[in-house]
């Protein structure tokens, strides 16, 4: 008993490690509301995303020594998910998703087309704005191909910068620049073209 | 000649993200002072932004919220 009981020194640390560890889950936890609305436009379906959030927080849980404290830990939750949602084969469906950009319009485009459908001349840029429903932009993000909404749900839903987006989906910041400004011009020309006539 | 409403049109988005140089943000700034027909294409640039943030958004449901608390390590372990 004597040779294996813990030394006052190993309790100390052993508690101190109980306290860290709770800390952390409470971190995480309080972030789970953020990371779920990242997670639900990253993929398809609402039962994804529950899983994937599900199975980010066990492994968060499971390696949280591996976070180092001070750092970002909501782009520590991403990074995870991001890795599990390739880990269920979506790498697989890369080939397709590089579909020709060369239809793509400028950033004024969905403006212009929205405006000259309404009957007065220079209008409001709200009444302009009221011309998309929510079902059409959840559409229109939808089918953004995926290496382009990737960027755009993290930097301009997730409100993550540039440089943790690079690290979470593992890209150089300037390709998370370009993505991001073609990204947001498919976005804006499927906007465009959902819009009724 | 520089078309300056073709080159903010290609400012706006680094603009907005306030990733220009100050050189770039004064040019672009003089222009939308003196366009308003750039100035309304980039207030509802800053207003779609945010309209996409709010419309896709969807809360989390109240089930995997429990299911995520569940996972803690219990107290007492």
């Amino acid at each position: 008993m004597s040779d294996t009981a813990p030394t006052a020194a190993d309790s100390r640390r052993l508690a101190e490690e109980a306290r860290a560890r709770v800390r952390f889950e409470e971190e995480a936890l309080d972030l789970s509301d953020q990371v779920y609305r990242v997670a639900r436009r990253l993929v398809g379906s609402r039962e994804e995303a529950e899983d994937l959030v599900q199975q980010t927080y066990e492994r968060a849980f499971r390696s949280w020594k591996q976070f180092t404290p001070g750092t970002n830990l909501r782009a520590w939750l991403l990074r995870i998910l991001t890795n599990l949602n390739i880990d269920r084969g979506r790498r697989q469906q890369r080939a397709p998703q590089t579909t020709p950009l060369d239809t793509e319009a400028g950033d004024y485009f969905l403006y212009n087309k929205l405006e000259a459908q309404l009957p007065e001349e220079n209008p409001d840029e709200d009444r302009v704005l009221e011309r998309l429903s929510q079902d059409s932009i959840v559409d229109a993000l939808a089918d953004v191909p995926h290496d382009f909404r990737d960027v755009i749900v993290l930097v301009d839903i997730g409100e993550f910068t540039y440089a943790d987006a690079a690290q979470i989906l593992d890209i150089p910041i300037g390709t998370v620049m370009s993505r991001l400004h073609r990204g947001r011009r498919i976005l804006k020309k499927n906007l465009a073209d959902g819009v009724p006539v | 000649m520089i078309d300056w409403c073709d080159k903010c049109e290609e400012l706006m988005q680094p603009y907005l993200d306030g990733s220009l140089s100050d050189a770039e943000v004064e040019e672009a700034q003089h222009h939308l002072e003196l366009c308003s027909w750039c100035a309304k294409r980039f207030r509802f640039e800053e207003r779609l932004r945010h309209y996409v943030r709010v419309a896709v958004s969807e809360p989390m449901s109240a089930e995997l919220k429990a299911k995520l608390s569940a996972l803690r390590t219990p107290l007492d372990a």
